[in-house]
């Protein structure tokens, strides 16, 4: 009974919009009971998709630009800058590509191997597409033409603190080697707004450590608001996609050659991200 | 006509084989267990994992291949089966080497890659075998399955074919995923809905009998019809599943394990917390094998009719006397 009116619910919550969107989305290869090998139910995208427009146009107000460098099919690696505590910047690109990209396309993002250990979070993001980010899953997503989302400065990237806002951290060279060796076009993409969401004053690494998490940042309002403090603010987004670069190699180049290559990505992140910084008057307009 | 030794051959699988190509092939059914109730011309041989009695039939008539099924399985009294698994594929591998059989088909399972959060979406059969790291009574299985790839790729002469099965599923079958899937009210984790993987017990016969026929050597896992969530394979059986969190449900299992009022062994729990999907696609490529049972079929087939008792007439004569008289 309280399955058939969450349905009816979420039928009247999800706009006309999303509903064209969602439909005009390639189809995804699905088996007998409705999800993909990867755990993927493309039935969730309209579901999921009604309060991420919800957040996308009236509480981050994202300002997407070219994100028609984004390939409308085949495979492509979009590579991010990661910040924020909670990784609300990785479910706006995914917005972005479904709400203001024509014909929309849908994202896979590789997330953190402990996603999974996490009730509720772990099926969410299975539901959703989102994988873990091991290079195996991201070799079959891009034998398959997906896009995938990825973030190389991963956990240092999202717990950075805000002394440390905009400046890129190290990037891992995993999706360099992986995007060498399937011949796969790399977008880089910006985003400025979600360094301020959730500014952190320090990483408490120790009490991490006891909780088994990766990071437990103390912010203005977390943990002093409980679970309220985690809300981000709702700081103005601005998503900026560059042109794609095409390296050519085997992915089994000497370090140096491949750090070269992830230099290139890095630079042109940092180039957007200032571009970004340059171009908006205010952190919340 | 060619001669096929099956070991193992009592339990519920074992014995599906042996009906299965009992008209095509010579079986010699082995097991340390009773073996009764086999169709006529299937020959039989009590024999445990030294292999006494089977040798004699290795030396005297020519062997085309040994199925080995013969695990012994018993979380609860673990001691023994670890040296009785291991010391028996040891001995299968000298004696196969030695009399010259063709082909070894060996029944391993995925579930020695074990659940795990850091899997990837679908394990090829290169992926490392984790699963006795959170369950050390399957570590047997997983030295065997070591054991027979080395000889398989050691001994040219001799075809040797490693099956990694999914959940085997069926009427006949009793493993712990078809058990859980028979209970009215099954554990789930709260907040947790892995991708599961199951297959036909007449699938994996099927692709037993490939293994037979084949060209190629080497490890295949074997899996059935797609993957779907715990949740809806659930919903399939119209179950009604007790959902426990997660902190509550490995104390509680560990609890009623010690005190010997379940059968389910605690670390089974992460089959309904992680991940386990395999790849068989190699299965597929080398030996062509597609599963005959789509994925409701399989389900549906653990609601099998009843458990009943095997006929009194395939007792064995020593207890045949007290069951006629209840």
């Amino acid at each position: 009974m309280t399955r058939r009116w969450l349905k009816r619910l979420g039928r009247f919550a999800v706009s006309e919009e999303m509903w064209e969107r969602s439909a005009c989305l390639p189809q995804t290869e699905v088996g007998e009971l409705g999800v993909d090998p990867f755990g993927f139910d493309p039935r969730y995208v309209p579901y999921v998709g009604a309060p991420l427009a919800w957040m996308y146009r009236k509480y981050f107000r994202v300002q997407a630009y070219d994100v028609d460098y984004v390939p409308a099919e085949g495979r492509v690696l979009l590579v991010s800058n990661h910040a924020g505590q909670l990784p609300f910047d990785g479910l706006m690109i995914g917005a972005a590509l479904v709400l203001d990209r024509d014909p929309p396309r849908l994202v896979r993002s590789m997330v953190e191997r402990w996603i999974p250990r996490l009730p509720w979070v772990s099926t969410f993001f299975l539901r959703t597409g989102q994988v873990v980010g091991t290079p195996d899953n991201c070799r079959r997503l891009l034998g398959r033409e997906e896009a995938i989302l990825v973030f190389p400065e991963g956990i240092r990237g999202i717990s950075k603190t805000f002394n440390k806002r905009y400046k890129l951290e190290r990037f891992g060279t995993g999706f360099m080697r992986l995007a060498l060796e399937t011949q796969t076009p790399i977008v880089p993409v910006a985003v400025v707004g979600a360094e301020e969401q959730a500014p952190a004053l320090f990483n408490m690494k120790q009490l991490a450590r006891i909780l088994s998490m990766p990071a437990f940042p103390i912010t203005p309002t977390f943990p002093a608001l409980g679970p309220l403090g985690l809300l981000p603010l709702p700081t103005r987004y601005r998503i900026y996609f560059g042109a794609p670069l095409q390296f050519e190699g085997t992915g089994d180049e000497q370090d140096a050659m491949v750090s070269g290559h992830v230099e290139t990505v890095r630079s042109a992140i940092a180039q957007l991200l200032a571009r970004g910084l340059a171009e908006r008057t205010s952190i919340f307009r | 006509m060619n001669e096929v030794i099956v070991t193992g051959a009592a339990g519920n699988l074992g014995r599906l084989v042996v009906e299965t190509f009992h008209k095509c092939w010579k079986i010699i059914a082995v097991d340390h267990r009773p073996l009764h109730g086999f169709p006529p011309g299937v020959e039989t041989v009590r024999a445990d994992a030294r292999w006494r009695g089977v040798e004699e039939i290795l030396r005297k008539r020519s062997t085309h291949a040994v199925i080995h099924l013969g695990l012994k399985h018993n979380p609860r009294h673990d001691s023994g089966c670890y040296r009785y698994n291991v010391v028996g594929a040891q001995r299968l591998r000298e004696m196969a080497a030695k009399y010259g059989v063709s082909r070894v088909v060996f029944l391993s399972s995925a579930n020695i890659y074990g659940p795990d959060p850091e899997n990837s979406c679908l394990l090829t059969e290169e992926a490392p075998l984790l699963g006795a790291e959170h369950y050390p009574e399957i570590r047997d299985l997983v030295a065997v399955d070591n054991l027979l790839q080395s000889f398989c790729y050691q001994t040219p002469k001799t075809q040797t074919i490693i099956f990694r099965p999914v959940h085997i599923v069926g009427q006949r079958v009793r493993s712990a995923a078809a058990n859980y899937l028979r209970l009215e009210r099954p554990w789930v984790l709260t907040g947790f809905d892995p991708l599961v993987q199951l297959i036909h017990e007449e699938d994996v016969v099927a692709a037993v009998g490939l293994a037979l026929k084949t060209e190629h050597r080497g490890v295949f896992n074997l899996v059935g019809p797609g993957v779907a969530p715990l949740s809806r394979v659930l919903k399939v059986l119209g179950r009604r599943p007790r959902s426990i969190p997660s902190f509550v449900a490995w104390p509680a299992l560990k609890g009623a394990w010690h005190l010997n009022t379940t059968d389910f062994p605690p670390p089974e729990l992460r089959h309904v917390q992680y991940n386990c999907v395999v790849d068989g696609a190699t299965a597929e490529a080398k030996l062509g094998f597609k599963p005959r049972y789509s994925l409701v079929q399989t389900i549906r087939s653990v609601e099998s009719p009843k458990w009943e008792p095997m006929p009194v007439s395939m007792l064995p004569a020593r207890i045949r006397g007290w069951r006629s008289a209840l």
